[in-house]
């Protein structure tokens, strides 16, 4: 089918996007840079996640991306909390 | 699969796509850390609603599992619409408190 062809290239290129945002995390001058990038990456994943769950036929990993985009947010606001005060409580 | 289905995901998930690696593009080959907040605040949140209403339309049309797989669906967008702009309000927030300074014509700092 011509969809299945097309979630494949989808899936491709959020790939690519992924290693595109990874390059930034690693170069940033500033933390704050590679904060960002993660936070993206993140984001990123969801959507992989969610075309590999059509892509294979199996529902339990729409399940997988739905958590990881709370748990992304949540990460991210602990990240700056703990840049800011320098502990996590 | 009727034609109208395969017509709406194709455009839809090649839509997502496109805009998916404009966001990644754009976080890597901007100047500032405040001109990198955009593509990946805006353009990535874009993507996902495109990717995931053109996945709705294939989940509709499955046969068993269908309405669960389209609620979780939904349920992503959702959540996405209102963590991820905040998340990188968060960011540019701290950055400013800490003192971080933008990008001007003069000065030419932050690549």
């Amino acid at each position: 089918m011509v969809s299945h062809w097309v979630m494949l290239f989808t899936g491709g290129a959020v790939l690519l996007a992924i290693v595109l945002v990874l390059w930034r995390a690693l170069l940033g001058p500033t933390v704050y840079d590679r904060i960002l990038a993660i936070n993206a990456l993140g984001t990123k994943t969801v959507i992989l996640v969610a075309i590999l769950s059509f892509i294979t036929e199996r529902p339990e990993f729409l399940d997988i991306a739905l958590l990881y985009t709370l748990i992304n947010f949540v990460v991210t606001i602990a990240i700056l909390k703990y840049k800011e005060v320098g502990r996590l409580e | 699969m009727n034609a109208a289905t395969e017509i709406w995901t194709v455009i839809c998930l090649a839509g997502g796509a496109f805009f998916a690696l404009t966001a990644g593009v754009g976080i890597l080959r901007m100047p500032d850390f405040y001109s990198r907040a955009h593509p990946a605040g805006k353009s990535d949140t874009l993507a996902q609603t495109l990717i995931m209403v053109g996945l709705l339309f294939q989940a509709l049309q499955h046969e068993d599992l269908g309405l669960g797989a389209a609620v979780k669906l939904v349920l992503i967008v959702v959540f996405l619409f209102i963590t991820a702009p905040t998340a990188i309000h968060a960011i540019t927030r701290a950055a400013h408190v800490d003192g971080l300074k933008p990008w001007t014509k003069e000065n030419r700092r932050g690549e």
